[in-house]
Protein backbone atom coordinates (compact mmCIF):
# COMPACT_ATOMS: atom_id res chain seq x y z
CA UNK A 1 0.00 0.00 0.00
CA UNK A 2 1.10 3.70 -0.73
CA UNK A 3 1.28 5.50 2.11
CA UNK A 4 2.46 8.96 3.53
CA UNK A 5 3.97 8.52 7.08
CA UNK A 6 5.30 11.18 8.10
CA UNK A 7 2.24 13.95 6.63
CA UNK A 8 0.93 14.62 9.48
CA UNK A 9 2.58 15.15 12.83
CA UNK A 10 2.79 17.70 16.02
CA UNK A 11 6.16 18.80 16.53
CA UNK A 12 7.42 22.22 15.43
CA UNK A 13 8.40 21.19 11.99
CA UNK A 14 4.72 21.00 11.08
CA UNK A 15 4.10 24.98 12.16
CA UNK A 16 6.67 26.26 9.94
CA UNK A 17 5.39 27.64 7.32
CA UNK A 18 5.13 25.13 4.06
CA UNK A 19 6.48 27.79 1.32
CA UNK A 20 9.41 28.54 4.24
CA UNK A 21 10.11 24.77 4.18
CA UNK A 22 9.86 24.54 0.43
CA UNK A 23 12.32 27.04 0.07
CA UNK A 24 14.75 26.59 2.44
CA UNK A 25 15.04 22.70 1.49
CA UNK A 26 15.84 23.81 -2.05
CA UNK A 27 18.21 26.16 -1.27
CA UNK A 28 20.21 23.99 1.50
CA UNK A 29 20.17 21.32 -1.30
CA UNK A 30 21.17 22.73 -4.29
CA UNK A 31 24.06 24.64 -2.58
CA UNK A 32 25.32 21.25 -0.79
CA UNK A 33 25.21 19.45 -3.84
CA UNK A 34 27.93 22.08 -5.07
CA UNK A 35 30.09 22.04 -2.12
CA UNK A 36 33.56 20.48 -2.52
CA UNK A 37 34.90 21.01 0.82
CA UNK A 38 35.17 18.46 3.43
CA UNK A 39 34.75 20.60 6.19
CA UNK A 40 31.22 22.34 4.77
CA UNK A 41 30.06 18.73 3.84
CA UNK A 42 30.91 17.41 7.20
CA UNK A 43 29.03 20.83 9.10
CA UNK A 44 25.81 20.74 6.40
CA UNK A 45 25.56 17.10 7.13
CA UNK A 46 25.50 17.48 10.86
CA UNK A 47 23.38 20.44 10.68
CA UNK A 48 20.96 18.15 8.33
CA UNK A 49 20.29 15.23 10.79
CA UNK A 50 20.57 17.30 13.95
CA UNK A 51 17.26 19.11 12.13
CA UNK A 52 16.31 15.18 10.95
CA UNK A 53 16.50 14.49 15.50
CA UNK A 54 14.93 17.53 16.79
CA UNK A 55 12.35 17.40 14.38
CA UNK A 56 10.65 14.20 16.22
CA UNK A 57 9.95 12.02 13.44
CA UNK A 58 8.47 9.00 13.14
CA UNK A 59 11.18 6.65 13.58
CA UNK A 60 10.48 3.48 11.40
CA UNK A 61 9.41 5.76 8.47
CA UNK A 62 12.71 7.59 8.39
CA UNK A 63 14.50 4.79 9.03
CA UNK A 64 12.76 3.33 6.23
CA UNK A 65 13.35 5.86 3.96
CA UNK A 66 16.73 6.07 4.70
CA UNK A 67 17.39 2.25 4.37
CA UNK A 68 17.08 3.08 0.37
CA UNK A 69 20.11 5.27 0.51
CA UNK A 70 21.96 3.06 3.15
CA UNK A 71 21.84 0.65 -0.24
CA UNK A 72 22.95 2.73 -2.71
CA UNK A 73 25.53 3.96 -0.45
CA UNK A 74 26.89 0.93 0.48
CA UNK A 75 27.19 -0.27 -3.19
CA UNK A 76 29.18 3.04 -3.81
CA UNK A 77 31.76 2.11 -1.27
CA UNK A 78 32.42 -1.12 -2.85
CA UNK A 79 32.83 0.13 -5.98
CA UNK A 80 34.78 3.77 -6.37
CA UNK A 81 37.85 2.52 -4.33
CA UNK A 82 38.14 0.10 -6.30
CA UNK A 83 37.87 1.14 -9.81
CA UNK A 84 38.56 5.03 -9.01
CA UNK A 85 42.43 5.42 -10.48
CA UNK A 86 44.93 7.99 -8.79
CA UNK A 87 47.31 7.50 -6.43
CA UNK A 88 47.17 4.53 -4.12
CA UNK A 89 46.16 4.83 -0.55
CA UNK A 90 46.60 0.81 0.57
CA UNK A 91 46.69 -2.22 -1.09
CA UNK A 92 44.01 -5.50 0.55
CA UNK A 93 45.80 -8.75 -1.02
CA UNK A 94 45.91 -7.85 -5.07
CA UNK A 95 43.02 -5.02 -4.65
CA UNK A 96 44.15 -1.82 -4.87
CA UNK A 97 42.26 0.95 -2.86
CA UNK A 98 42.57 4.46 -4.61
CA UNK A 99 43.00 7.78 -2.42
CA UNK A 100 40.55 9.40 -4.84
CA UNK A 101 38.19 6.98 -4.43
CA UNK A 102 38.05 7.17 -0.89
CA UNK A 103 37.77 11.05 -1.09
CA UNK A 104 34.81 10.70 -3.56
CA UNK A 105 32.45 7.76 -2.04
CA UNK A 106 33.08 10.06 1.10
CA UNK A 107 32.00 13.46 -0.31
CA UNK A 108 28.97 11.56 -1.92
CA UNK A 109 28.17 9.92 0.88
CA UNK A 110 28.32 13.15 2.87
CA UNK A 111 26.22 14.64 0.32
CA UNK A 112 23.42 12.70 -0.24
CA UNK A 113 22.40 11.81 3.50
CA UNK A 114 22.83 15.46 4.04
CA UNK A 115 20.42 16.33 1.00
CA UNK A 116 17.73 13.58 1.84
CA UNK A 117 17.58 14.10 5.45
CA UNK A 118 16.05 17.69 4.51
CA UNK A 119 14.18 16.82 2.30
CA UNK A 120 12.74 14.07 4.98
CA UNK A 121 12.42 16.66 7.66
CA UNK A 122 11.07 19.53 5.74
CA UNK A 123 9.63 18.74 2.37
CA UNK A 124 7.95 15.15 3.43
CA UNK A 125 6.50 16.42 6.29
CA UNK A 126 3.81 17.52 4.09
CA UNK A 127 1.02 16.22 2.87
CA UNK A 128 1.24 16.32 -0.82
CA UNK A 129 -2.14 18.39 -1.31
CA UNK A 130 -0.43 21.28 1.17
CA UNK A 131 2.65 20.54 -1.36
CA UNK A 132 0.78 21.61 -4.61
CA UNK A 133 -0.52 24.72 -3.08
CA UNK A 134 2.98 25.68 -2.01
CA UNK A 135 4.32 25.53 -5.45
CA UNK A 136 1.33 27.31 -7.00
CA UNK A 137 2.06 29.97 -4.66
CA UNK A 138 5.24 29.60 -5.25
CA UNK A 139 4.60 30.43 -8.90
CA UNK A 140 5.23 26.84 -10.35
CA UNK A 141 2.98 26.99 -13.47
CA UNK A 142 -0.67 25.99 -12.63
CA UNK A 143 -0.89 23.15 -15.10
CA UNK A 144 1.82 21.36 -13.61
CA UNK A 145 -0.11 21.63 -9.77
CA UNK A 146 -2.79 20.19 -11.28
CA UNK A 147 -1.39 17.60 -12.87
CA UNK A 148 0.67 16.95 -9.67
CA UNK A 149 -2.74 17.20 -7.29
CA UNK A 150 -5.00 15.19 -9.84
CA UNK A 151 -1.71 12.08 -9.60
CA UNK A 152 -1.79 12.42 -6.36
CA UNK A 153 -5.22 12.09 -6.12
CA UNK A 154 -5.58 8.85 -8.24
CA UNK A 155 -2.30 7.34 -7.18
CA UNK A 156 -4.24 5.52 -4.47
CA UNK A 157 -7.36 4.46 -6.39
CA UNK A 158 -5.05 2.95 -9.38
CA UNK A 159 -3.15 1.24 -6.51
CA UNK A 160 -6.75 -0.12 -5.50
CA UNK A 161 -7.82 -1.20 -9.13
CA UNK A 162 -3.98 -2.93 -9.47
CA UNK A 163 -4.55 -5.11 -6.19
CA UNK A 164 -7.93 -5.84 -7.47
CA UNK A 165 -6.88 -7.19 -10.59
CA UNK A 166 -3.62 -9.12 -9.04
CA UNK A 167 -6.06 -10.61 -6.48
CA UNK A 168 -8.16 -11.51 -9.92
CA UNK A 169 -5.27 -12.98 -11.58
CA UNK A 170 -4.02 -14.80 -8.55
CA UNK A 171 -7.39 -16.31 -7.86
CA UNK A 172 -7.13 -18.10 -11.21
CA UNK A 173 -4.04 -19.61 -10.28
CA UNK A 174 -1.27 -17.05 -11.75
CA UNK A 175 2.23 -17.13 -10.01
CA UNK A 176 4.73 -14.62 -12.04
CA UNK A 177 7.87 -16.75 -13.48
CA UNK A 178 10.73 -15.92 -15.42
CA UNK A 179 8.36 -16.69 -18.98
CA UNK A 180 6.82 -15.28 -21.79
CA UNK A 181 2.96 -15.89 -20.52
CA UNK A 182 3.85 -14.06 -17.31
CA UNK A 183 5.18 -11.14 -19.23
CA UNK A 184 2.37 -11.15 -21.41
CA UNK A 185 0.02 -11.34 -18.63
CA UNK A 186 1.95 -8.52 -16.90
CA UNK A 187 1.94 -6.14 -19.75
CA UNK A 188 -2.52 -6.65 -20.30
CA UNK A 189 -2.21 -5.80 -16.44
CA UNK A 190 -0.76 -3.05 -17.03
CA UNK A 191 -2.42 -1.56 -20.06
CA UNK A 192 -5.54 -2.58 -18.30
CA UNK A 193 -4.53 0.44 -15.68
CA UNK A 194 -3.91 2.59 -18.07
CA UNK A 195 -7.02 1.74 -20.33
CA UNK A 196 -9.43 2.38 -16.99
CA UNK A 197 -7.02 5.62 -16.04
CA UNK A 198 -7.95 6.90 -19.10
CA UNK A 199 -11.66 6.15 -19.00
CA UNK A 200 -11.91 7.64 -15.10
CA UNK A 201 -10.02 10.34 -16.34
CA UNK A 202 -12.90 11.43 -18.91
CA UNK A 203 -15.94 10.59 -16.49
CA UNK A 204 -14.06 12.81 -13.69
CA UNK A 205 -13.48 15.52 -16.60
CA UNK A 206 -17.05 15.96 -17.52
CA UNK A 207 -18.30 15.27 -13.78
CA UNK A 208 -15.90 18.36 -12.81
CA UNK A 209 -16.86 20.60 -16.03
CA UNK A 210 -20.65 20.21 -15.01
CA UNK A 211 -19.37 21.75 -11.19
CA UNK A 212 -18.07 24.73 -13.17
CA UNK A 213 -14.26 23.55 -12.55
CA UNK A 214 -12.27 26.24 -14.57
CA UNK A 215 -8.64 25.04 -14.04
CA UNK A 216 -7.42 26.11 -10.76
CA UNK A 217 -8.11 24.25 -7.40
CA UNK A 218 -9.19 26.91 -5.05
CA UNK A 219 -7.62 26.27 -1.65
CA UNK A 220 -9.06 27.30 1.81
CA UNK A 221 -6.03 26.81 3.68
CA UNK A 222 -4.29 29.83 4.85
CA UNK A 223 -0.71 29.59 6.53
CA UNK A 224 -0.41 31.28 9.62
CA UNK A 225 2.26 33.66 11.00
CA UNK A 226 3.82 31.96 13.91
CA UNK A 227 6.93 32.86 15.79
CA UNK A 228 8.61 29.37 14.90
CA UNK A 229 8.61 30.78 11.41
CA UNK A 230 11.24 33.98 11.93
CA UNK A 231 13.27 31.31 14.47
CA UNK A 232 13.50 29.06 12.14
CA UNK A 233 14.28 31.58 9.31
CA UNK A 234 16.77 33.05 10.89
CA UNK A 235 18.63 29.74 12.31
CA UNK A 236 18.67 27.90 8.91
CA UNK A 237 19.78 31.60 7.10
CA UNK A 238 22.76 31.59 9.91
CA UNK A 239 23.58 27.97 8.67
CA UNK A 240 23.67 28.75 5.27
CA UNK A 241 25.80 31.76 5.76
CA UNK A 242 28.28 29.74 7.94
CA UNK A 243 27.94 26.46 5.44
CA UNK A 244 28.88 29.02 2.66
CA UNK A 245 31.76 30.87 4.36
CA UNK A 246 33.47 27.31 5.24
CA UNK A 247 33.30 26.45 1.79
CA UNK A 248 34.60 29.76 0.66
CA UNK A 249 37.38 29.24 2.80
CA UNK A 250 38.01 25.68 1.56
CA UNK B 1 16.74 4.01 -13.34
CA UNK B 2 17.62 6.74 -10.61
CA UNK B 3 20.81 8.70 -10.32
CA UNK B 4 20.97 9.39 -6.24
CA UNK B 5 21.64 13.05 -4.63
CA UNK B 6 25.13 13.89 -4.37
CA UNK B 7 26.88 12.24 -7.24
CA UNK B 8 26.82 14.32 -10.12
CA UNK B 9 28.43 17.80 -10.36
CA UNK B 10 26.89 21.12 -10.07
CA UNK B 11 27.20 22.05 -14.41
CA UNK B 12 25.75 18.56 -14.76
CA UNK B 13 22.85 19.42 -12.50
CA UNK B 14 22.58 22.63 -13.72
CA UNK B 15 22.24 21.54 -17.55
CA UNK B 16 19.39 18.31 -16.71
CA UNK B 17 17.47 20.99 -15.06
CA UNK B 18 17.27 23.16 -17.65
CA UNK B 19 16.76 20.56 -20.19
CA UNK B 20 13.98 19.05 -18.10
CA UNK B 21 12.47 22.53 -17.43
CA UNK B 22 12.49 22.98 -20.98
CA UNK B 23 10.96 19.84 -21.73
CA UNK B 24 8.55 20.00 -19.25
CA UNK B 25 7.52 23.65 -20.82
CA UNK B 26 7.17 22.46 -24.09
CA UNK B 27 4.80 19.79 -22.61
CA UNK B 28 3.03 21.58 -20.93
CA UNK B 29 2.44 23.94 -23.69
CA UNK B 30 0.81 21.08 -26.10
CA UNK B 31 -1.30 19.52 -23.45
CA UNK B 32 -4.49 21.92 -23.31
CA UNK B 33 -6.76 21.94 -20.04
CA UNK B 34 -9.11 19.18 -22.08
CA UNK B 35 -6.46 16.71 -21.98
CA UNK B 36 -4.34 17.16 -18.67
CA UNK B 37 -6.94 15.40 -16.45
CA UNK B 38 -6.28 12.66 -18.87
CA UNK B 39 -2.58 12.98 -18.47
CA UNK B 40 -3.02 12.98 -14.27
CA UNK B 41 -4.38 10.38 -14.68
CA UNK B 42 -2.01 7.99 -17.37
CA UNK B 43 1.03 9.80 -14.89
CA UNK B 44 -0.91 8.19 -11.79
CA UNK B 45 -1.31 5.11 -13.85
CA UNK B 46 2.46 5.38 -14.29
CA UNK B 47 3.48 5.55 -10.66
CA UNK B 48 1.59 2.42 -9.91
CA UNK B 49 2.99 0.35 -12.66
CA UNK B 50 6.25 1.02 -11.93
CA UNK B 51 5.72 -0.61 -8.69
CA UNK B 52 5.33 -3.49 -10.42
CA UNK B 53 7.53 -6.42 -10.01
CA UNK B 54 8.13 -8.71 -12.95
CA UNK B 55 10.46 -12.09 -12.17
CA UNK B 56 13.38 -12.54 -13.98
CA UNK B 57 15.67 -15.83 -12.67
CA UNK B 58 15.81 -15.65 -9.73
CA UNK B 59 15.71 -11.61 -8.99
CA UNK B 60 13.24 -9.38 -10.06
CA UNK B 61 13.05 -5.99 -11.72
CA UNK B 62 10.58 -3.25 -11.32
CA UNK B 63 8.76 -1.85 -15.13
CA UNK B 64 10.05 1.47 -16.06
CA UNK B 65 7.73 1.80 -19.02
CA UNK B 66 8.86 4.85 -20.10
CA UNK B 67 8.54 4.07 -23.76
CA UNK B 68 4.65 3.28 -23.63
CA UNK B 69 4.09 6.42 -21.70
CA UNK B 70 5.95 8.38 -24.50
CA UNK B 71 3.20 6.60 -27.14
CA UNK B 72 0.62 7.75 -24.66
CA UNK B 73 1.65 11.32 -24.24
CA UNK B 74 4.57 12.55 -26.51
CA UNK B 75 5.78 15.76 -25.04
CA UNK B 76 3.82 15.26 -22.22
CA UNK B 77 5.86 12.49 -21.40
CA UNK B 78 7.81 15.52 -19.68
CA UNK B 79 5.32 17.02 -17.35
CA UNK B 80 3.68 13.86 -16.60
CA UNK B 81 7.07 12.32 -15.21
CA UNK B 82 7.89 14.95 -13.45
CA UNK B 83 4.90 14.58 -11.08
CA UNK B 84 5.45 10.81 -10.88
CA UNK B 85 9.17 11.88 -9.73
CA UNK B 86 8.00 14.23 -7.19
CA UNK B 87 5.42 12.03 -5.70
CA UNK B 88 8.41 9.43 -5.53
CA UNK B 89 10.36 11.17 -3.81
CA UNK B 90 8.04 12.61 -1.36
CA UNK B 91 6.58 9.54 -0.93
CA UNK B 92 9.30 6.69 -0.69
CA UNK B 93 12.70 8.89 -0.98
CA UNK B 94 13.72 7.63 -4.60
CA UNK B 95 15.47 10.66 -5.53
CA UNK B 96 15.42 14.09 -4.30
CA UNK B 97 15.48 17.81 -5.24
CA UNK B 98 18.76 18.68 -6.74
CA UNK B 99 18.22 15.64 -9.13
CA UNK B 100 15.06 15.99 -10.25
CA UNK B 101 15.78 17.87 -13.18
CA UNK B 102 18.58 14.79 -14.47
CA UNK B 103 16.14 11.89 -13.31
CA UNK B 104 13.37 13.27 -15.38
CA UNK B 105 15.40 13.67 -18.30
CA UNK B 106 17.19 9.89 -18.21
CA UNK B 107 13.00 8.64 -19.13
CA UNK B 108 11.49 11.35 -20.22
CA UNK B 109 13.66 12.36 -23.37
CA UNK B 110 13.56 9.08 -24.31
CA UNK B 111 9.81 8.48 -24.29
CA UNK B 112 9.81 11.56 -26.20
CA UNK B 113 12.50 10.30 -29.17
CA UNK B 114 10.10 7.16 -29.07
CA UNK B 115 7.20 8.88 -29.44
CA UNK B 116 8.50 10.29 -32.85
CA UNK B 117 10.29 7.20 -34.05
CA UNK B 118 7.94 4.46 -33.29
CA UNK B 119 4.81 6.29 -32.82
CA UNK B 120 3.94 6.61 -37.08
CA UNK B 121 4.88 2.61 -36.74
CA UNK B 122 1.99 0.99 -33.93
CA UNK B 123 -0.98 1.41 -36.41
CA UNK B 124 0.49 -0.58 -39.46
CA UNK B 125 0.34 -3.84 -40.36
CA UNK B 126 0.81 -6.09 -37.27
CA UNK B 127 4.58 -7.62 -38.01
CA UNK B 128 6.09 -4.08 -38.51
CA UNK B 129 3.73 -3.00 -34.87
CA UNK B 130 5.09 -5.58 -33.08
CA UNK B 131 8.97 -4.67 -33.90
CA UNK B 132 8.27 -1.20 -33.81
CA UNK B 133 6.64 -1.75 -29.87
CA UNK B 134 9.53 -3.72 -28.84
CA UNK B 135 12.21 -1.35 -30.80
CA UNK B 136 10.15 1.48 -28.41
CA UNK B 137 10.55 -0.84 -25.08
CA UNK B 138 14.22 -1.68 -25.72
CA UNK B 139 15.33 1.88 -26.81
CA UNK B 140 13.45 3.97 -24.17
CA UNK B 141 15.80 1.91 -21.39
CA UNK B 142 18.76 1.94 -23.41
CA UNK B 143 18.21 5.56 -24.47
CA UNK B 144 17.42 6.36 -20.23
CA UNK B 145 20.87 4.46 -19.62
CA UNK B 146 22.67 6.10 -22.22
CA UNK B 147 21.49 9.71 -20.67
CA UNK B 148 22.49 8.52 -17.10
CA UNK B 149 25.56 7.31 -18.21
CA UNK B 150 26.52 10.88 -19.98
CA UNK B 151 25.37 12.13 -16.93
CA UNK B 152 27.97 10.16 -15.22
CA UNK B 153 30.78 10.55 -17.35
CA UNK B 154 30.33 14.41 -17.47
CA UNK B 155 30.95 14.64 -13.95
CA UNK B 156 33.99 12.54 -13.88
CA UNK B 157 35.65 10.46 -16.61
CA UNK B 158 36.61 7.73 -13.59
CA UNK B 159 32.98 6.57 -13.39
CA UNK B 160 33.33 4.62 -16.94
CA UNK B 161 33.48 1.50 -14.98
CA UNK B 162 30.36 2.29 -13.24
CA UNK B 163 29.00 3.80 -16.46
CA UNK B 164 29.70 0.48 -18.02
CA UNK B 165 28.24 -1.57 -15.37
CA UNK B 166 24.79 0.86 -15.38
CA UNK B 167 24.49 0.41 -19.30
CA UNK B 168 25.48 -3.85 -19.25
CA UNK B 169 23.29 -4.49 -16.35
CA UNK B 170 19.99 -2.72 -17.85
CA UNK B 171 20.31 -5.29 -20.88
CA UNK B 172 17.86 -7.46 -19.26
CA UNK B 173 15.87 -5.30 -18.37
CA UNK B 174 15.76 -3.36 -21.91
CA UNK B 175 14.46 -7.08 -23.41
CA UNK B 176 12.07 -7.10 -20.65
CA UNK B 177 10.75 -3.53 -21.29
CA UNK B 178 9.99 -4.74 -25.00
CA UNK B 179 8.40 -7.92 -24.40
CA UNK B 180 5.74 -5.97 -22.47
CA UNK B 181 5.60 -2.63 -24.52
CA UNK B 182 4.92 -5.30 -27.93
CA UNK B 183 1.89 -7.17 -25.45
CA UNK B 184 0.89 -3.22 -23.50
CA UNK B 185 0.86 -2.13 -27.30
CA UNK B 186 -0.96 -5.29 -28.68
CA UNK B 187 -4.03 -4.67 -26.13
CA UNK B 188 -4.14 -1.42 -25.94
CA UNK B 189 -4.61 -1.94 -30.25
CA UNK B 190 -7.40 -4.52 -29.44
CA UNK B 191 -8.93 -2.72 -26.40
CA UNK B 192 -8.48 1.38 -26.81
CA UNK B 193 -6.57 2.11 -30.08
CA UNK B 194 -6.87 6.05 -29.70
CA UNK B 195 -4.80 5.88 -26.83
CA UNK B 196 -1.95 4.73 -29.11
CA UNK B 197 -0.98 8.24 -31.64
CA UNK B 198 -1.95 8.39 -35.50
CA UNK B 199 -4.76 6.69 -34.52
CA UNK B 200 -7.76 7.57 -37.21
CA UNK B 201 -11.72 6.27 -37.40
CA UNK B 202 -11.71 4.27 -40.51
CA UNK B 203 -15.61 6.05 -42.24
CA UNK B 204 -17.63 2.91 -41.54
CA UNK B 205 -17.11 3.36 -37.66
CA UNK B 206 -17.27 7.40 -37.32
CA UNK B 207 -20.10 6.71 -40.00
CA UNK B 208 -22.30 4.06 -37.62
CA UNK B 209 -21.00 6.00 -34.38
CA UNK B 210 -19.27 2.89 -32.91
CA UNK B 211 -17.87 4.33 -30.00
CA UNK B 212 -14.92 3.11 -28.97
CA UNK B 213 -14.25 5.32 -25.78
CA UNK B 214 -17.16 3.21 -24.19
CA UNK B 215 -15.48 1.22 -21.34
Amino acid sequence: MIAEPLAHGDTFIYRIDPRLRVIAAAVFSCTVAVFESFTALSLACAAALALLLVAGLDRKAVGRRLMVVFGFLALLWLLLPLTYEGALMARMGPIPLYREGVALAGRITLKSLAIIAVFTALAATMPIGTLGQTLGRLRVPDKLVYLLLMCYRYIFVIEQEYQRLMTAMKIRGFRPRTRLHTYRSYAYLVGMLFVRAAARADRVHQAMRCRGFNGRFHSLATFPAHPVNRWFALVAASVMIALLGLEWRG
Amino acid sequence: MHISEGVLSGPVLLTGGALAAAGTAVGLKKLDYERLPRAGLLAAAFFVASLVHVPIGPASVHLILNGIVGLMLGWGAFPAIVVALVLQGVLFQYGGLTTLGVNTLIMAAPAVVCYYLFGPLVHRRRPVAIAAAFACGFASTLLGAGVAGAALMFTEENFLEVTLLLISTHVPIMVIEGLITVFCVAFLLKVQPELLPGFKMTLDEAATGKDIHDT
